[in-house]
């Protein structure tokens, strides 16, 4: 049975407490950095590198672009069909240090009218949560507060 | 130059939600396919089905599944898949036997029987499929794609939802005259604003249905035409279907993130690359087209595909909306058909009946729809995992 602390997905972020993390894979031989993680080939066309390293991506970047989810997706989503639908906010955000564009879903009560394209956003740990109690770690995008936005990034 | 073939018959079911098997529609427009030709089954050398997937299975593998329907008569059978493009490849194929000389006639079917709501991957716990993935980590169904591209087009270009409503409006009162369409009503701007939102910001009305549906096409040999007694045949000029090229800076379908790219984020190539490699194939620009037909998934992609085909610059495409240009008796119709605002999308059936309608446009027989003097016309589709088509249709 799955608990609060089996990751949606094995390998995709950090466990435990601390510094959380997106986890990706960066090529030896041309850089390229991959999410979801790519273990075996680089996808690179003129890259043969077949050696990959795991690193931890960017906490922060900025809102490439958002929306809702007003209606319950179908499965495999994990929802408990017993309780009524709350729609939730998807982010796609722009890391700039890797220049890649990840999705995730918006941390808990962040609703569309709290996001704008360009804004500051950091990872955190989220839950998913499923039929009949059982839930999943995941990661989910939140706001970061105006006054703690960095100034460099 | 790749060299033509004739498109020398077209027929379709009508689109809708009809219950019935998608043997059935498609047999039916292929029936009607033969009828606008102008020749009997068993005088057809190939048939070529764009397969019709259910649950990773593509059910009763298409080009074999309507070869018996019709009755067996020896023909060589292909079937083929690539997502929404899959008629765009069975169309390809069966090109590339016309113009090898190995047939001088190709019947070319999709058909597809949509399931009711959102689509969603087959069941089973499948880590390794991207498109599992999506729905499985994040509930990303492919409004919520749809979604993210609009909402970055108003960050970016200013588009409103006003804009993405007058798509809706545009392409409901050509679909009102199609008797294919699934859609046949004018649909107002206070309709769409009324209809709920589905993924923010787009809503209900602003979102293509799925559909049952199929479409058909003969198509031949340009001598073949002529010695058939059709003196000045609809043409195929081009079928491209390309692959994205390393590294997709734009978030797709079914992807989580995009490619790492080596420098800054530039705008993402696929969709104008797919257009770009039809031109290229037909030797004509944007400026030869009397008409486009394109995949509006929904209201706000209409939009990007203006700017993907060339007909605006970047960035312009609700601007273009905006002039009239692209509604019926402007400049560049897009989308006399009705798009996919009017049919709904039937997967394998979708990309032949965008050559439907260019057929009976160069023809001059879309009737009401009808645009004064077709001469070039384009379609555009794109789908799951970085597919996606345009066929340029010359008379
Ligand atoms: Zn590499």
């Amino acid at each position: 049975m799955a608990s609060a602390r089996t990751p949606v997905v094995a390998g995709w972020f950090t466990s435990g407490d601390g510094d959380f993390r997106l986890l990706g894979t960066r090529c030896r031989a041309c850089g390229a950095v991959y999410f979801p993680r790519e273990d075996t080939f680089c996808r690179a066309p003129r890259c043969a590198g077949e050696e990959l390293d795991e690193v931890p991506l960017s906490r922060r970047g900025r809102v490439w672009s958002y929306t809702d989810g007003r209606y319950r997706p179908p499965a495999p989503y994990p929802s408990d069909p017993a309780r009524d639908w709350a729609p939730y906010t998807l982010i796609a955000v722009e890391l700039a240090a890797e220049r890649m564009v990840v999705l995730g879903q918006g941390a808990p009560g962040v609703t569309v009218a709290d996001l704008a394209v360009g804004m500051e956003v950091e990872v955190v740990p989220g839950v998913l949560a499923g039929e009949g109690g059982q839930s999943w770690t995941t990661w989910h995008w939140l706001p970061v507060p105006a006054e703690d936005v960095e100034e460099s990034s | 130059m790749t060299g033509e073939v004739a498109v020398i018959g077209a027929g379709m079911h009508p689109w809708g939600k009809w219950g019935r098997s998608f043997v059935e529609y498609g047999t039916k427009a292929a029936r009607a396919a033969l009828t606008d030709a102008g020749l009997d089954w068993p005088d057809i050398a190939s048939v070529v089905g764009a397969n019709t997937v259910r649950c990773g299975y593509p059910g009763q593998v298409a080009g074999a599944t309507f070869a018996r329907a019709l009755g067996w008569q020896g023909a060589r059978v292909t079937s083929v898949y690539a997502a929404c493009a899959s008629g765009a490849r069975a169309i390809d194929t069966a090109r590339a036997q016309i113009l090898s000389g190995m047939v001088d006639t190709v019947l070319v079917v999709g058909a597809d029987a949509a399931p009711k709501g959102f689509f969603a991957p087959s069941g089973g716990d499948r880590p390794d499929d991207p498109d599992w993935l999506r729905f499985r980590v994040l509930g990303a169904t492919n409004p919520a794609y749809f979604a993210l591209w609009a909402r970055r087009r108003m960050a970016l270009c200013g588009d409103t939802p006003e804009d993405f409503a007058a798509v809706k409006v545009k392409n409901a009162a050509a679909g009102a005259a199609n008797r294919h369409a699934r859609y046949r009503s004018p649909v107002t701007a206070e309709e769409v604003a009324a209809s709920p939102v589905v993924a923010d910001p787009l809503r209900l009305l602003d979102i293509c249905a799925t559909s049952d549906g199929a479409a058909a096409l003969v198509l031949s040999s340009v001598d073949f035409a002529r010695r058939h007694g059709v003196a000045d045949p609809v043409r195929i000029r081009a079928v491209s279907s390309v692959a994205p090229v390393y590294p997709r800076t734009a978030l797709d379908l079914p992807d989580i993130a995009t490619d790492s790219a080596p420098d800054a984020l530039v705008p993402d190539g696929f969709r104008p690359s797919i257009a770009r490699a039809a031109y290229e194939e037909a030797g004509i620009g944007p400026e030869d087209l009397s008409l486009a037909e394109v995949y509006d998934l929904s209201t706000a992609l209409e939009l990007e595909w203006y700017e993907d085909l060339g007909l605006c610059a970047a960035g312009e495409g609700a601007k273009l909306l905006r002039e009239g240009a692209t509604a019926l008796g402007g400049r560049i119709p897009v989308n006399p058909s009705g798009g996919l605002a009017s049919f709904g999308e039937a997967v394998p059936a979708q990309a032949i009946a965008q050559v439907c309608e260019l057929a009976q446009q160069l023809r001059g027989r879309a009737g009401d729809r009808q645009v004064a003097g077709a001469r070039v016309g384009i379609t555009a589709n794109q789908g799951l995992f970085g597919h996606g088509s345009s066929v340029i249709a010359v008379r």
